[in-house]
């Protein structure tokens, strides 16, 4: 009576497995093209061409004082250079053997002893810490204490008390002569 | 016949309503939504108007922000300067923007007494426990929705706010720093980060109109909840929801918008920070960045998280203080979505629930204490009244709901709805 009866039963069923082959194997594609479609969308939010051409920043350290420090800007982001005094710098050198919630030595976070140049962002959340400027805050261990959080950071820029996770960043940087640095 | 015609008058008698109904049946849609054929229980008390308050506020949000959008520049060197123009040029600028402003805090209050009233009454539970997860979703999308929209002005609380959020996601193990990049699209704060904030802000608020219909949607399969936690059980248990309900949702709306126009016109800028009339600037942390007041019990539990902190020694080994507290502040919004399955207690309304009742109200406590401890400064008493303040948020929806609905021995619950009102309570 109907149009199948004429077939085998067998054939019904190799027909079925084929066409749950061709189900599964065209809703696969086109889910993988699907995905893949989205990523140029996504990608387009990522940095464009004109903001990844960033420059260096050259920096003339000859005006800044011993215990001075002064805030520069590299790829948008505040870089903290700070000339250390020779007590600043014992006490960084002292602190290598401290409980350090992210360990580093201080002779490994400067290229010259009296210059501490690091990314002024706290690496809890992004705020500036305080402690460029005279009377701001310089936090328990004499260097940077960010506001946002409670983070408290030592004189060589290292975290020892608060959320924040991190060592303040040390940038790429080289001394182009005694008294010029180039970060970046 | 009858029912349904006598209630609605003569309007479905009307030839341009009938033509219209044959082809689109709009108007018995209403009627059965919203009309006299949705039966409402009729002991619903006034914090069931909170459901149709926001919904208001919604509205007004809606209506206010895309006329602003018609005078707002997404620029970084122009955005300030465009709002100031609204306040100062535009005709009725200030009264829209104003309205605008307040319009968000007044949200939240409507959102956040819905949410608590459904916490007292047990309006999560069977059969209603999709209803308030899309509840859920409906806060998480207003809370993106009105973080973005604080950056758009553009001053320094805008700029500090976006900084610090975005950089919550940077916790993320390994891909954390490239996801950051991905939100900003550059490598800080800055002009393609505003200009998607602004697409964003604007889709947001339909995609919160959409979960707000699937909302409804999915109240009209059982109807509301009630004070006593019955079910409805029969047609003497309930009244049509118009006009009994359009009338008292009407008057609440009256009240909830004198109060709104109380702040837009007398005190503006009660809920907002001074700060963010300075224009923003990026070398220069503001000393103390607090969030929208929304926010604040969010922003303590994020804050709790230090290596000190209790509740993070037992993962001190696996992730950092930072991701710890990042988790925690998702986790105690997402952690809300559970509450049906962390509630072991049969008995909906807390009014047949003593210990329950208590804990509530302690609950509610807390929250206003962690908002409390969000809007100070990490130092001090407020540490540790923070930390404590955590710890108990957690423990009331992850031991105490569980335990208490085990040990709890609850009151003797109404027959029905009437009963609770024809017979004395015992």
């Amino acid at each position: 009576m109907s149009d199948t009866a004429s077939t085998p039963p067998t054939a019904e069923i190799d027909e079925q497995t084929r066409r749950d082959f061709l189900l599964v194997s065209t809703a696969t594609v086109g889910a993988v093209g699907t995905a893949l479609s989205v990523w140029p969308f996504i990608n387009s939010l990522n940095p464009a061409a004109d903001t990844l051409a960033l420059a260096t920043t050259e920096v003339n350290l000859s005006p800044i004082a011993s215990g001075q420090s002064i805030t520069v800007v590299w790829q948008g982001k505040p870089v903290f250079i700070r000339h250390r005094t020779a007590a600043e710098i014992d006490q960084a050198k002292k602190d290598d053997e401290a409980a350090l919630p992210d360990p580093a030595k201080d002779i490994d976070r400067v290229k010259k002893a009296e210059w501490l140049i690091m990314v002024g962002v706290c690496t809890h959340l992004g705020c500036i810490p305080l402690g460029q400027k005279e009377g701001e805050p310089k936090g328990e261990f004499g260097g940077w204490f960010c506001p946002c959080h409670g983070s408290h950071y030592d004189t060589s820029g290292r975290i020892r008390k608060g959320p924040a996770p991190q060592n303040l960043t040390v940038p790429a940087y080289e001394f182009t002569s005694d008294t010029q640095v180039k970060i970046g | 016949m009858s029912d349904h015609q006598q209630t609605s008058g003569g309007l479905m008698q009307n030839g341009v309503v009938k033509w219209i109904e044959h082809r689109l049946p709009v108007f018995s849609f209403l009627d059965h939504s919203l009309g006299t054929q949705y039966p409402t229980p009729k002991n619903l008390n006034y914090w069931w108007n909170f459901g149709s308050l926001a919904g208001i506020a919604l509205v007004i949000m809606i209506v206010s922000g895309i006329v602003l959008a018609m005078h707002y520049t997404p620029h970084v060197d122009l955005a300030f300067n465009s709002v100031e123009r609204i306040m100062r040029d535009v005709n009725g600028g200030w009264l829209i923007r104003y309205l605008h402003m307040n319009g968000a805090s007044f949200f939240f209050i409507a959102v956040y007494i819905h949410i608590f009233r459904g916490l007292y009454f047990g309006s999560y539970k069977y059969p209603r426990e999709l209803l308030w997860i899309i509840g859920v979703l409906i806060l998480l999308a207003m809370m993106a929705t009105a973080f973005m929209g604080y950056v758009l002005p553009w001053g320094q609380m805008s700029y500090w706010g976006a900084t610090v959020i975005t950089n919550l996601f940077s916790a993320v193990p390994v891909v954390g720093d490239m996801i950051v990049t991905l939100l900003w699209g550059g490598f800080v704060v800055d002009n393609p980060t505003l200009n998607r904030f602004f697409s964003l802000h604007y889709l947001m608020p339909f995609v919160i109109l959409g979960l707000v219909g699937v909302h409804i949607w999915a109240l009209h399969m059982f109807g509301s909840n009630n004070p006593t936690g019955v079910d409805v059980k029969g047609p003497q248990d309930t009244i049509g929801f118009h006009p009994y309900f359009t009338i008292k949702d009407l008057f609440g709306m009256v009240v909830f918008l004198l109060i709104l126009c109380f702040f837009v016109f007398y005190a503006p800028n009660y809920f907002g920070e001074a700060d963010n009339y300075i224009p923003a600037n990026s070398l220069a942390t503001p000393p103390h960045i607090v969030p929208e007041w929304y926010f604040l019990p969010s922003y303590a539990i994020l804050r709790a998280f230090t290596n000190e902190f209790i509740l993070y020694w037992p993962v001190s080994w696996l992730i950092t203080a930072k991701l710890a507290g990042v988790i925690a502040m998702f986790g105690s919004i997402i952690l809300l979505a559970l509450v049906p399955w962390l509630d072991t207690s049969r008995v909906r309304s807390a009014t047949y629930r003593p210990i329950y009742r208590f804990f509530f109200w302690v609950f509610v406590l807390d929250w206003v204490a962690l908002g409390l401890v969000g809007a100070h400064p990490p130092e001090g008493a407020w540490v540790l009244i923070g930390q404590i303040a955590t710890v108990y948020y957690f423990a009331h929806l992850l031991l105490i709901l569980p335990i208490l609905g085990l040990i709890e021995r609850p009151l003797p619950t109404p027959e029905s709805i009437s009963a609770s009102v024809t017979q004395p309570a015992e």
